[in-house]
């Protein structure tokens, strides 16, 4: 064969513009001195219309106020998949930077024909092209000459960190007057012509079938348009909520189930989670380049339960058909992910439907946005062409939406006589974590699975490592200890639903590392920050925990009820880096008084934005850590309110400190799930500090510390 | 049918409906206003919350026929974007939510502390707030709103 030199690497596109390289479905100009923006990424309460209009503001020389945000449509928008996984700020922004580098470059090349002069002298000020002589043009006036409706082309350089005006400040937050003023912004508040309202009934038990429905309860009530079967999906439409309310009633009364499917145990999910089929891979391996002998091996086991995403908001949807095209108004996280779903189930082709964005309640993962878009569309079938808008109840929320999966992991660590660790073995037991829509053959929506002709359920699978993982993100150690084996075990069955949650596996995987590499710091009689700091070569990964230690002053002094402890991860391995220091009190209940962080998103666009995002999920994880776990007996979840799902209250959310490590010439990543994994095991690490007693089991109870000191004493 | 009147944001209103219905039916459907969200339908999470006369209460277990010649306030009653509250500058200011969807019930349980007790503690503030959930964690900020409203309304 030949050997030829390799060609060099052209320069590549950001993946979100190559994969809708035309620079009109991003932005467009016009002559009144606005631009459009479309992104399709998703507003989910994150800010990311925010920091992307800053992006956009930023590469164009505009002020932000002329920036329009569009929320994304399969009509129109780019096809971005799915907001999730923190990458919005590193895709989306990325294309959008790239594109509007390149619109403001032919912008100026238009400019320079004009004026008559080198495209080079030109200079743009909020929209304002001027050069030398005075002379004057601008985008606007420009917007009908200079056409957009051409591919990208690689190659563009858009601004250095030091000229962004915008990036790189707090800016207010563009959709927030709106939520304050009670401006109807949310799916939920919209209110379209002859818009009717549609409820789905649902079994109690898990996976019962509909045996018999007496209809004529439901039929009778006022203001009924139609009882909708098929199968074992089964749902009225009312002229009013009040109306579909009070026919769904009527309609449960004059419901027969099925038994349904049996649950686990929820006292025993590490046996169960052990026991079933299971598909095992080995994620990661490291050989030591010479192998020593242990002295010996410390073992333990970690688990986390199923939690809930508990949105305050119960999942919303409309959706009207016109003959055999459907519009469909939801706050899923991917409209076109929705969409090809949507045509798998109602055996249309794509173009039929329009998925269409609108502001939900806080979104942390997939939860039953997706689902109560496809029961909109089956409802809105018997509408006669109006629209329907379909609202879960909270229980539903609670009960059917999937969950974040239950986990087991144990690590084993061999030790050598010093108590250094020489070998690694991190084992997870869990159901997928990812089962969302439009990524394979058969729907991941729940209707799917009741109809008469039902889909196969899906059982859920995790991302590749490349992608981050799913049951085993954050599992290959950060740490440089000499050999590892990480392996994963992904169940085959699921009679639990389960799907993304924010981390993934993180959480469960970071607070199983942390918290056994704690107790060999302690045992070795080591400062845990200095232990971590030890086996860390990343820079960027002592800095922050150094960052984090500094503000929290660590180590305060040892005062009787109070613990400290410290947490570290980099989300997915290769996102935000964030160190916590948790501060709790208490003997048996415990309280977390103050949590300490420090983060790392290379380039923070919009630096309170960070603050606020790793804020809320260091308060987040707070609760997951302290009360959050599904309950259920051997036939239904039984945690379908407030009341037997608590989550944080404000008398018991911590105060809450973030430095933000500015690094503005690395691009940048989310910040939205950094903080969960590194502030659920500083606050593990800080009960065993306070109290003496290692709590392997979330959450942390006071039932759980009480079996744990018995264990111990 | 019967119909029940009562001063829904400053103004007379008379309304046609079963006086057992919830006033958050009533407000979010025959009277569109949807300032108050539906969370839970218990009185549980206090997304609903309106003031009835001094008090925060939740809207979705509030019977129709108990605000009778009464006064209710919304979020939508608690200012306007040429006139905004106190509480909705500082929300504003401190960049005060993630979602937003508790905003409205969390600015009207703190609009009825501050009017019985315009100079809060912290810890009055939390627990005004503690019927209140919020998701998405932005407990610290709220706080520090209300602190700050609080403030600027002394000051005049």
């Amino acid at each position: 064969m030949n050997q030829q030199a390799p060609a060099p690497v052209p320069p590549a596109l950001p993946v979100s513009l190559a994969a809708n390289p035309k620079l009109s479905s991003w932005l467009k100009f016009s002559s009144d001195g606005q631009v459009t923006v479309s992104p399709g990424k998703v507003e989910i309460g994150q800010g990311i219309v925010t920091a992307l209009a800053q992006i956009a503001a930023d590469e164009l020389d505009i002020d932000l106020s002329r920036v329009q945000m569009i929320r994304a449509s399969t009509a129109s928008s780019p096809n971005e998949g799915v907001t999730s996984g923190s990458l919005s700020i590193q895709q989306s922004g990325r294309a959008l930077r790239h594109a509007c580098a390149e619109v403001r470059q032919l912008f100026l090349q238009q400019a320079a024909e004009r004026l008559g002069v080198d495209a080079d002298a030109l200079d743009v000020e909020d929209g304002t092209i001027s050069g030398p002589g005075n002379v004057t043009t601008s985008y606007w006036e420009l917007a009908g000459e200079v056409s957009l409706d051409r591919d990208a082309t690689p190659g563009v350089t858009p601004k250095t960190a030091s000229r962004r005006a915008l990036a790189g400040n707090s800016v207010q937050r563009i959709d927030i007057p709106d939520k304050v003023l009670g401006r109807p912004r949310f799916i939920h508040d919209q209110a379209l012509a002859g818009m009717l309202h549609g409820r789905v009934l649902r079994p109690e038990n898990a996976r019962a079938k509909l045996m018999e429905l007496k209809e004529d309860g439901a039929r009778a009530t006022p203001g009924l348009i139609a009882v909708v079967r098929d199968g074992s999906f089964a749902g009225v439409v009312s002229e009013t909520e009040h109306g579909a309310e009070a026919a769904l009633n009527a309609l449960r009364k004059g419901a027969t189930w099925s038994d349904g499917e049996p649950l686990p145990d929820e006292n025993d999910l590490a046996s169960f989670l052990k026991a079933q089929p299971a598909e095992s891979t080995v994620i990661d391996k490291k050989t030591a380049a010479q192998p020593r002998t242990a002295a010996r091996t410390i073992k333990r086991q970690y688990t986390r339960p199923y939690i809930a995403h508990a949105s305050i908001a119960p999942s919303c949807a409309m959706a009207q058909w016109r003959g055999d095209r459907v519009h469909v108004w939801t706050h899923s996280q991917g409209v076109y992910l929705l969409r090809a779903d949507l045509a798998l189930v109602l055996k249309l082709p794509v173009e039929n439907i329009t998925v269409e964005h609108m502001e939900g309640a806080g979104c942390y993962g997939h939860n039953a946005a997706d689902d109560v878009a496809l029961d909109a569309a089956l409802l809105a079938k018997a509408a006669h062409g109006r629209p329907v808008r379909v609202q879960w109840s909270r229980q539903g929320e609670m009960s059917d939406a999937p969950f974040g999966a239950a986990m087991a992991i144990e690590i084993e660590a061999d030790l050598d006589t010093h108590g250094e660790i020489i070998d690694w073995r991190h084992s997870i037991w869990s159901n997928g974590h990812a089962a969302r829509p439009g990524r394979a053959a058969q729907p991941a929506l729940l209707a799917a699975y009741e109809l008469a002709n039902p889909f196969p359920r899906m059982i859920s699978t995790n991302p590749p490592q490349a992608n981050g993982g799913g049951g085993d993100r954050n599992s290959i150690p950060l740490y440089d200890f000499p050999s590892w084996r990480i392996e994963s075990h992904r169940l085959t069955t699921m009679p639990i639903r389960t799907s993304a949650l924010r981390t993934l596996g993180g959480q469960g995987n970071v607070f199983a590392i942390e918290s056994i590499l704690d107790e060999i710091a302690a045992e070795r009689g080591e400062d845990p920050i200095a232990f971590r700091l030890r086996h860390l070569r990343d820079e960027r990964a002592k800095d922050v925990i150094r960052a984090a230690a500094a503000r929290a002053k660590w180590k305060p002094e040892k005062r009787p009820g109070i613990g400290h402890g410290v947490g570290f991860g980099r989300y997915k391995n290769t996102g935000a880096y964030c160190a916590a220091i948790a501060e709790i009190e208490g003997t048996e209940e415990i309280s977390v008084r103050k949590l300490t962080l420090a983060v790392d998103v290379g380039e923070a666009i919009n630096p309170d934005g960070v603050i606020n995002q790793i804020e809320g999920g260091a308060i987040q994880a707070t609760s997951w850590v302290l009360k959050e776990r599904v309950r259920f007996d051997r036939q239904r979840i039984t945690s379908g309110s407030w009341t037997e799902y608590p989550i944080l209250r404000f008398s018991e959310v911590p105060d809450v400190e973030v430095e933000v490590i500015q690094r503005s010439e690395i691009d940048p990543v989310g910040a939205g799930e950094a903080a969960h994994g590194p502030v659920t095991s500083a606050i593990a690490n800080a009960v065993f500090d306070a109290l003496g007693v290692r709590v392997r089991d979330l959450p942390i109870t006071r039932d759980r510390i009480i079996a744990a000191m018995e264990l111990s004493s | 049918m019967p119909s029940v009147r009562f001063r829904l944001n400053g103004a007379e209103t008379e309304i046609d409906a079963d006086p057992d219905r919830s006033l958050l039916d009533v407000l979010r459907g025959q009277l569109r206003v949807t300032g108050p969200h539906f969370g839970c339908g218990a009185g549980e999470c206090g997304a609903c919350n309106v003031i009835l006369g001094d008090h925060a209460v939740s809207a979705c277990d509030t019977p129709l026929w108990s605000v009778a010649d009464k006064d209710v306030t919304t979020i939508e009653g608690l200012g306007t974007s040429e006139r905004p509250h106190p509480l909705q500058r500082a929300f504003i200011a401190e960049q005060a939510l993630q979602c937003g969807y508790c905003v409205s019930g969390i600015l009207i349980s703190a609009a009825a502390l501050l009017k019985r007790n315009p100079s809060p503690t912290s810890r009055e503030v939390k627990e005004a707030l503690d019927r209140n959930l919020c998701r998405c964690g932005s407990h610290n900020r709220m706080v520090r709103a209300v602190l700050r409203a609080a403030e600027e309304m002394a000051a005049g």
